[in-house]
C-alpha cells in the first residue's frame, strides 16, 4: 500500500506536450480515476507512473520514494493494460505464477499464491487453459490475479474494461470495484468512459491536453465543475452553456434542472424562453431539443413525467438560482466557485 | 397544446408512400427457383472438379524432376544412353552401382559433413545476428528502423558473382582461403539481411503489451524479450533456421570460389566438380547425391510447412 505522487510531470513527443505540468497525488488505498478523451495524455501519465515511459520532466514517488530513473521492475507496482496482455504461449497458471518466478520465490510458495489469487478471481477451474482458450472476461480476471499475486503496492489498470460488451460491462465494473475494497491497494485507473469514472472512482482527475482540469470525487466534479471542459465531458446530455449578461458570462445548468416554468415559482427561479425543435423518447427518459436564443439546450425527465410541450412552439422554463453555474465565455473558467483556479 | 409523449400510431394506411402498386407485387416462381438451384449445384461441381484437375496437374509438374532423379538414380549405363527407349521405365534391371560409387570414389561423405557443418554455424551466426537486429530496428528505431530495414534488405539483392571479388579478398587477410570456413564467415552476408528484414515483420507482429507487462512483473528488458518474445516468435525463427538451412547448402558461387580441395567442398559444388570429369556426366551418381540431400529436405519443408508460410507471408505483409 502507497501512496503515488508526480510533481510537476511532462512529456514531450516531437516537440507536442502529451503531458503538460501535472502534480497529482493519490492518498492511501484510493481508487484514482484518470478521465479524459483520447489524446488527452491520460495513457501517457500512467505508462511514466508504470516506468514504461520516462518522463522528460519531473519527478514521480510511490511511497515516497522517488522512483523517476528506477526501470519498472523495482516500482513494486502492478499494471493491467487494456488487451490484457496475457503471454499467449504460457498456461493460465504460468502466467499468473510469471511475476513470481521473477521474484524468485520457492515453487511451493508460488504454488499457495497462484492458488490464494486465482481464487480471489474465483478462475481456480481454468489454471491449466491457454488464454486463447478463454473469454474477454475471464481473461480480464487472470489479468487481474497476475496483477495481485505479487501483492504490489500500486496498482495501475489501462482501460481494462473497454474489451468487454456492453452488458458484460456493467458486471465487470461491479466485479472490479469489490475486488479493489477487499484489497485495499492504491488504484490508478484510467478510462475515457465517464460511467466507469463515476461508478468506481473515490476521486475523478479530469485530463484534457496534457493538463489536470479537476479532480474532485464524482459528487464535485459532476455538481461543482471547474470548467466548461468538465461541464461538458461528464454528463450525458452534457450541460448546456448559455451566453448570459451581454455575452460577458455563460450560465451553465444540467438538463435535469430545467423544467417548465410555473406561475407558483418563486424568486429562487430563473425563466428561460425555450424554443423546442424535437423530442426524443430513450425508455427511461425524455429528452426535449431546443434553443435559448441561440444557445442550444436540452432539457431532461423521467420517462413518466406529465410534461406539456408543444414541438415547434416556444415556452418558458426555468432553472433554480441554486443549479446555475457561472463561467468566463472564453477562459471556461467558474466564475462563482471559491478558489477556483488550476491546481491539481 | 399537445403531448410529447411518444406517437405510437403507426403510419396512416392512406399514406401513398406505403402503398404499392398490384404490379409490383413480388411474384413466387417455383420452376425458376428450381432452374436456379439446379444451376448453383452444377457451377459448385464444375468448380470443384477445375480446383482438382488443376491441384493435380501443378503437383505432378513439381514431382515429375524429382520422380525422373530417383527413377535415373538405378540405371544401368546402357538402359541410361539408349535413345530409342522409354526413359520413364527400367528397361534393364536397377542396380545399386551408382549409389556405391558415389560413395567409393568421391568423397561424398565429406561433402555432406562438411555441408551439415556449415550449415548449422550459419545457422548459428544468422540467429545471433539477425535476432537482435530485428528486434531492435522493429522496437527501437521509431521511423528510422522501416528504412534500415529496407536497406538492409536492399544488401541481399546484391549477386554473389559480384561480391565474391571483394570477398575473395577478406577471405585471403583472414588467411581461411580453400577452408570451409570460409562458407561460414561469407554465407552470413546474405543470410542475415534476409532473416532480419523476415523477422522484423515477425517481431511488429508481437504487441509491445507483452513484454512491457513482463518489464513490469518484474523482468529486465532482455529477460522479458527471452521469456516473452522469442516464445512467441518460434515460427519465424524457424522460418529463419530452415531458410537459412536452405540457402547454405545449395550455395554454388561463393563455394566454389573459396574452396577446391576435395576435402573442403560441399555437396553443391562437390559433387558438381568432381562427378563431371571433362565432357563426361556421371549422370545416376550426381542425381544420387542430389536425392540423397533433397528428400531429407523435402521432408523437413513438410513437417513445418504452415508454420513456414505463416512466417512467410508475416514478413511480406508487415515487413
Amino acid at each position: 500500500m502507497a501512496v503515488v505522487e508526480v510533481r510537476d510531470l511532462s512529456k514531450r513527443f516531437d516537440g507536442v506536450n502529451a503531458v503538460d505540468g501535472i502534480d497529482l497525488a493519490s492518498t492511501d488505498g484510493e481508487f484514482l480515476v484518470l478521465l479524459g478523451p483520447s489524446g488527452c495524455g491520460k495513457t501517457t501519465l500512467l505508462r511514466m507512473i508504470g516506468g514504461l515511459e520516462p518522463p522528460t520532466e519531473g519527478d514521480i514517488l510511490i511511497g515516497g520514494r522517488v522512483v523517476t530513473d528506477l526501470p519498472p521492475r523495482a516500482r513494486q507496482i502492478a499494471m493491467v493494460f487494456q488487451s490484457y496482455a496475457l503471454y499467449p504461449h504460457m498456461t493460465v497458471y504460468n502466467n499468473i505464477a510469471f511475476p513470481l518466478k521473477a521474484a524468485k520465490l520457492p515453487r511451493a510458495e508460488q504454488e499457495k499464491r497462484v492458488q490464494w489469487a486465482a481464487g480471489i478471481l474465483g478462475i481456480d477451474g481454468l489454471l491449466q487453459r491457454k488464454p486463447r482458450q478463454l473469454s474477454g472476461g475471464q481473461r480480464q480476471r487472470v489479468a487481474l490475479a497476475r496483477a495481485l499475486v505479487r501483492e504490489p503496492t500500486v496498482f495501475l489498470l489501462d482501460e481494462p474494461l473497454s474489451n468487454l460488451d456492453a452488458q458484460r460491462r456493467a458486471s465487470a465494473r461491479d466485479e472490479l470495484q469489490g475486488f479493489q475494497r477487499r484489497v485495499g491497494t492504491t488504484t490508478i485507473y484510467v478510462t475515457h468512459d465517464q460511467v466507469e469514472a463515476m461508478g468506481m472512482g473515490d476521486r475523478i482527475a479530469v485530463m484534457d491536453q496534457g493538463r489536470i482540469r479537476q479532480v474532485g470525487t464524482p459528487h464535485e466534479i459532476y455538481d461543482d465543475p471547474a470548467d466548461t471542459f468538465v461541464a461538458t465531458f461528464l454528463g450525458s446530455p452534457p450541460m448546456n452553456l448559455v451566453p448570459a449578461d451581454g455575452g460577458r458570462e455563460l450560465l451553465g445548468f444540467r438538463p435535469e434542472h430545467f423544467v417548465p416554468w410555473k406561475a407558483a415559482m418563486g424568486d429562487e427561479w430563473i425563466r428561460f424562453p425555450y424554443h423546442v425543435h424535437r423530442t426524443e423518447y430513450l425508455g427511461a427518459e425524455r429528452l426535449l431539443y431546443g434553443e435559448i436564443g441561440e444557445a442550444s439546450a436540452v432539457a431532461r425527465f423521467p420517462a413518466n413525467a406529465d410534461i406539456a410541450v408543444e414541438i415547434g412552439s416556444t415556452s418558458d422554463f426555468a432553472v433554480r438560482r441554486a443549479d446555475l453555474k457561472r463561467f468566463h465565455p472564453e477562459t471556461g473558467l467558474r466564475l462563482d466557485r471559491p478558489g477556483n483556479g488550476r491546481r491539481a | 397544446m399537445t403531448s410529447v409523449a411518444p406517437e405510437h400510431a403507426s403510419p396512416s394506411p392512406h399514406d401513398p408512400m406505403t402503398l404499392s402498386p398490384a404490379s409490383q407485387a413480388p411474384v413466387w416462381d417455383d420452376a425458376a427457383n428450381e432452374r436456379e438451384r439446379r444451376r448453383a449445384r452444377v457451377r459448385k461441381v464444375a468448380s470443384r472438379g477445375v480446383l482438382y484437375v488443376t491441384a493435380t496437374f501443378f503437383a505432378l509438374f513439381a514431382a515429375l524432376p524429382f520422380a525422373w532423379m530417383v527413377l535415373t538414380v538405378f540405371k544401368t549405363n546402357t538402359d541410361l544412353y539408349n535413345p530409342n527407349q522409354n526413359p520413364f521405365l527400367y528397361n534393364e534391371p536397377p542396380t545399386l552401382a551408382n549409389i556405391t560409387y558415389l560413395f567409393e570414389n568421391t568423397e561424398y561423405a565429406t561433402f555432406v559433413r562438411n555441408t551439415l557443418i556449415v550449415s548449422v554455424l550459419v545457422v548459428i551466426v544468422t540467429l545471433i545476428g539477425a535476432v537482435p537486429a530485428a528486434y531492435s530496428l522493429s522496437r527501437l528505431a521509431g521511423k528510422w528502423g522501416e528504412g534500415l530495414g529496407i536497406a538492409i534488405f536492399l544488401v541481399y539483392l546484391v549477386p554473389p558473382t559480384l561480391l565474391f571479388i571483394p570477398l575473395s579478398r577478406v577471405v585471403a587477410e583472414l588467411g581461411i582461403r580453400n577452408t570451409w570456413w570460409a562458407m561460414v564467415v561469407v554465407y552470413p552476408t546474405f543470410t542475415i539481411p534476409f532473416c532480419t528484414w523476415l523477422l522484423m515483420g515477425f517481431f511488429k507482429s508481437i504487441p509491445r503489451d507483452i513484454e512491457e507487462q513482463a518489464m513490469i512483473d518484474g523482468y529486465s528488458r532482455l529477460e522479458a524479450i527471452w521469456r516473452t518474445v522469442l516464445p512467441v516468435s518460434i515460427p519465424g525463427l524457424l522460418t529463419v533456421v530452415v531458410f537459412s538451412f536452405a540457402l547454405t547448402m545449395h550455395e554454388f558461387v561463393y563455394a566454389l570460389a573459396f574452396v577446391t580441395s576435395s576435402d573442403q567442398k560441399t555437396i553443391s559444388i562437390g559433387v558438381t566438380t568432381e562427378l563431371i570429369r571433362g565432357d563426361v556426366f556421371f549422370w545416376q551418381s550426381l542425381m544420387a547425391a542430389a536425392a540423397l540431400v533433397a528428400i531429407p529436405m523435402a521432408l523437413l519443408y513438410n513437417v513445418f510447412l504452415d508454420r513456414f508460410i505463416s512466417g512467410f507471408t508475416l514478413g511480406a505483409v508487415k515487413g
